[in-house]
This record gives structure tokens, sequence and C-alpha cells, in this order.
């Protein structure tokens, strides 16, 4: 049952984020994963470990936060040390890294937290040898939570910063 | 949060006392104090405003129920149903028969009159009457307009007699932008909308193909600012509320802009922008579009808001360790901090009065709206709930709009208003759900 639930859920979120990226950039949009996949790398294949869908499941694409702080722990180093490596082998890629807030806070101070975790990555990251004008940041605040329930188990998930690959060709 | 009381039973109790004494009839006014508290709304009758053609017979129903519905909507007013009165009133300029209105209580009458006339003109005539005293209340007015407009008028009416009898400045005749959302909590879609103070006559200005948030009008209510994705990041736009038509604008270096505000004379801008993960304040001639930093710190600063004579800004920093409130001068310098109390403090505005400073205030894993006096004295919390935020004023500086958001899964906002004394607290109807309000100034 509780194997279930989880598996469900992760399901869910995996493709809620599919979801909300298509949206996001549209037919038109920025985001190279679907224009990548279409551009030479195969389609569905997470096992490519040069595809993005390799760098979302594998490699690790988000990295979470503590409240109000945008500081990063062991963990999301680790991650983005995957990533830099990752992006220091693909570079087709460049990145734009979402900074999210969980509901708990006000709408401006959101926006502006999650400048700071987007920027914490980028700044990171370029320590750990990618280009800095391969990394772009955005924050999204409180608008586009993941989970949705009002409990710490989906702010946790909330507080977060995605790594969000864009095909370098085009830009 | 106080509760101050002080009624017209007061008032009332003197003028029934001195009735026979006509000279002395004008010592006891119909009068409410806002600012005081009311414990008992102040009854009153307003028959169906006299139809002067049959053109104006419907009109003349809907109108009189707008105006009802105005002055009950404050909290401050109770209407003695039609059903309930003695009296008819069949002609605007009959004598009004006083007896016949305090035999049922009302101490407030307002009788009117609506002719529809051709092309669509629309002429509205009221009278208000202190019915206990036995004289009219200012003198009657006549407002000219068209049919299309016709809640307006109503609105108007509501205004001056709201006016003459709180001695406050009017605010129906108003109309506030937000934003109307749909969709569930993790694909929220949301556009930019405008209507009555009342929600009536909703127009959407935007689609809802980007995120927009935090629309605000500008002092003479003709453009709004707002922040959108358009681009994939967060920018700030101005649109023309008559065209619809729209502009970004450049804000310098840093690709994210957002809360923005006009100053009273809607020449300049306050703004947040984001560069290297750092958030400051900054503000722009919106003329030539020259913008100057008006904050240089490694902490979070945003959400300012211009006092109402332009000269200083509040806005929201957590230079301190903690979101808090600081007053500068319009032109940058020396911040000081005025929210002192337990909890976090954000959005702060500026009464259009100056008096007060209207805030959300996060505290032991509540929201609320407050207003404390400019210097940080008096804070008074007026609402509490899961999650409330994003304060505005009503042009008269007396009710609060703002964001409340539910909990859970199925969490959705919708907009509501309370008094600065902490009464009346309601939900505003939308179409939909709603959240981020800004309330325009009285229209012309």
């Amino acid at each position: 049952m509780k194997h279930l639930t989880r598996a469900a859920l992760i399901v869910s979120a995996l493709a809620l984020a599919a979801c909300s990226q298509n949206e996001r950039f549209g037919e038109n949009g920025m985001m190279g994963q679907n224009n990548g996949a279409q551009a030479g790398i195969q389609p569905g294949t997470a096992n490519d470990p040069a595809s993005p869908l390799y760098f979302q499941s594998s490699v690790g694409d988000r990295v979470l936060f503590a409240v109000d702080q945008s500081t990063l722990s062991d963990e999301a180093r680790m991650v983005l040390n995957g990533q830099a490596q990752w992006l220091g082998t693909n570079t087709d890629y460049n990145a734009v890294i979402e900074g999210h807030a969980d509901e708990q806070g006000t709408r401006e101070y959101n926006l502006a937290l999650g400048a700071r975790r987007a920027n914490a990555v980028r700044e990171y990251l370029i320590t750990q040898g990618v280009a800095a004008g391969r990394l772009q940041t955005v924050t999204f605040g409180k608008e586009r939570p993941i989970e949705i329930c009002s409990d710490e188990a989906c702010y946790s998930k909330n507080r977060r910063a995605v790594t969000v690959l864009k095909s370098g060709l085009s830009g | 949060m106080r509760h101050m009381t002080r009624f017209l039973s007061v008032l009332a109790a003197a003028v029934l006392a001195v009735l026979p004494l006509a000279t002395l009839a004008q010592d006891g006014p119909l009068r409410i104090e806002i600012t005081e508290g009311v414990i008992e709304p102040l009854p009153f009758a307003v028959p169906n405003f006299v139809a002067e053609n049959t053109a104006a017979a419907d009109m003349s129903q809907q109108l009189t129920r707008v105006v009802a519905q105005d002055l009950m909507g404050t909290g401050l007013f109770r209407e003695i149903p039609p059903d309930a009165h003695i009296a008819r009133i069949t002609s605007f300029s009959s004598p009004v028969q006083y007896a016949d209105w305090k035999a049922i209580n009302a101490q407030a009458l307002i009788t009117g009159a609506v002719s529809v006339g051709a092309g669509g003109a629309l002429t509205v005539k009221f009278r208000l009457y202190d019915v206990f005293s036995g004289q009219e209340m200012g003198s009657g007015l006549q407002f000219n307009g068209t049919t299309s407009g016709w809640r307006r008028m109503a609105h108007k009416v509501a205004d001056a007699v709201y006016s003459r009898i709180t001695g406050e400045g009017p605010y129906f005749d108003s109309r506030v932008v937000y934003v109307a959302e749909t969709g569930p909590k993790d694909n929220r879609r949301k556009r930019l909308a405008i209507m009555d103070y009342d929600g009536a006559n909703v127009q959407y200005l935007t689609d809802s193909s980007s995120i927009v948030l935090a629309p605000r009008f500008s002092p003479t209510g003709d453009r709004v600012l707002y922040t959108s994705y358009e681009t994939g990041f967060p920018r700030i736009y101005v649109l023309d509320v008559a065209s619809v038509g729209r502009r970004v604008l450049e804000t310098g270096s840093g690709s994210m802009s957002f809360a923005p505000r006009f100053s009273p004379n809607g020449q300049t801008i306050v703004y947040s922008l984001t560069d290297g993960g750092n958030t400051d304040i900054y503000s722009m001639d919106i003329t030539s579009g020259r913008s100057t930093r008006l904050t240089s710190a490694p902490s979070i600063e945003t959400a300012p808001s211009f006092s109402p004579d332009g000269s200083r800004i509040v806005f929201e920093s957590d230079r301190s360790g903690s979101q808090q409130l600081y007053i500068m001068p319009a032109t940058g310098g020396e911040a000081t901090r005025i929210s002192f109390g337990q909890g976090r403090y954000g959005t702060p505005v500026w009464s259009p009065r100056g008096d007060l400073i209207a805030f959300t205030k996060q505290s032991k894993g509540r929201f609320h709206i407050g207003v404390m006096r400019t210097d940080g004295g008096e804070e008074r919390l007026l609402t509490a709930s899961f999650l409330d935020e994003g304060p505005t004023w009503s042009p008269n500086g007396r009710v609060i709009m703002f964001t409340r958001e539910t909990q859970g899964a199925q969490g959705a906002s919708s907009l509501y208003s309370v008094d600065i004394s902490g009464r009346n607290l309601k939900q505003v109807r939308t179409e939909g759900a709603a959240s981020d309000p800004s309330w325009s100034p009285l229209q012309n």
C-alpha cells in the first residue's frame, strides 16, 4: 500500500512537471527539451546519459531548501556537482535555474526569495566550472508549486531550485 | 484589536428628547462616526425611486436596490424593507410625511426620481432626509449620464448619502483591478480583470497565457502597472485601461523586476529589481524611462509604496534577519524601521489619508491584515486566517480589501474586505477565484 502510494505520487509528480513545462514554454518556447529530442537525441531514453531525461531522473534536476533559506545543503551540493559535470559534458545545453518558494509567505517576498535560491545554485555551478553565460535564473516565488497540500511534506518539496535545460543551439 | 463603540443612540436620544424644540434639532444631526466603531447599524428607508417616465420603470427599481446594497454593504446602515413602509413616495417634489417614517423608526430617508430620455440619457435625482429632526440633510442632487452607466449613478447617490451621514469621503463609485484565477493549485491560470468595487461589470484585461501578478492602479485610474511572465521572466508592464494596450518597462540591467507602484502624481514608479539574486528598490521616471537605485543592501528590499504626498516610501526588508517594515525618503537614503511586534511584516501600503499603513503580518503560522500608524504605533490586526495578504485601501481610507487563500490541496483565493475598525469582514463577489486586488481612486 505504502509503495503503491509512493509510486503513484512520483508518477503524478513527473506528469505534473512535464505538464507545467510544456505549458510554461508553449510551442515556441525557449525550452529545448522536446526540440532537443527531435534534434537528435532519441526520445524517451532516460538511459541515454546525454539526454535531458537522464539529467532529470539520474543526475537530479533540483535541490531543496530549508524554510526561508537559500543556503545549499551538502546533499544539494552533491546534486549540483552532478549537474555541473553533466553540463560540462553536454555543452549543447544551457540552463535556466528556476527558484521557487512554498506558499507560506507574501507574494513579493517569495519572488525575491526564489531569486536568491536560483542564484545560489547558479553561483555554485559556476564555481564547479560551468560558464556563467550558460546559466540564467528566474524566480517563480510561490506561483508554481509542484506539491499542493498545505503541510511541511509538500512545502519541503516546493522550496526548490530546478535546473531546466534549454538547447544552447537556439540561444 | 480594539472595538470602540460610540453610536448614534446617544445622539438619537438627544434628538428625541428635544423634538418639541425645533430650533435645537440641529444640535443632533444624523451622524455616524466610523472611527469609533458602531454597535448598531443606522436604520434607513429608500422607497423605490419614482420613475418619471415609463422607460425608467425597471431601471428606477434596479438603481434603488444598488443604492440600498451599497449602504448596507458598509455594515453601518440597515434598510427598513419596503413592505414595512407606511408612506408611499409617488412624487419627488411632494413634502415628506415625517411621522410615517418615524413610525417605522427610519432615521434616514432617501427619495429619488429617475427618467430615461432619448438615446439612453439617464437622469437621477435624490434627496436625503433626517427623519427625527424633520429636515432635509444637504440639498437634493441631480446626476446626468447614460443608461449603460446606471450602476455608477446609483453608486454616486449612495456615495453622497454615505458622505453626508458619516462625514467621510465617498468610495462606492470606484473599481478594483485584480488577478482572476482558474485551475488547480499546481497549474493556476491567472489573468488581469477589472470590476466595479462591488464585483459588477467584470472585464478581462489579459489572457491567461502568462502568469500575471499584483496589478496596481495609477492615481487617476487610467493605467495599471503589473508583473507578467510574458518573456519567461517577471517583468513590469504598464497597461492602458481604456485601450487595453500594454508595454513593458525597461527596468535596467537585471532580468527580473516586480512589485511596481505609481507615485501619487503618476510620474514615477517604484519597484523591485533582482540582480545577481539580490533584490533592491528602484524608481523610474515613467516618461524618460530613467531609473534610480534607492536601496543598496545584500538583503531583500521589496514592496515599496509612496506616502500620499510623495515624499516618503514605506517598504519591506529582511536586513534585520526577518521581514520588517521601513520608511525612507522618496529619493532613497536612510531608512527607519517602524515594525517591532512579534512575527514578520510585509506588503506595506500607505493609506490615501496618510495616517496609517496597512500590512500583512505572519505570526505563529497565521496571516493577518493589520494597520499601524506611520511611526509604527498603535498596531491593530484586523483579520486572521491561514493566508491573508496584500491589502489595498478604499479611496476614502476607511476600508481595506485583500486576498484570502484557503488551506490545502483544494485551496483557492478570494477577495475580502474589512473596515479599519476590524468590523464588517466579508467576501467580495467575483466571478471565480481572485487575488491581488488594487482599489482605484474615486471615479470622476
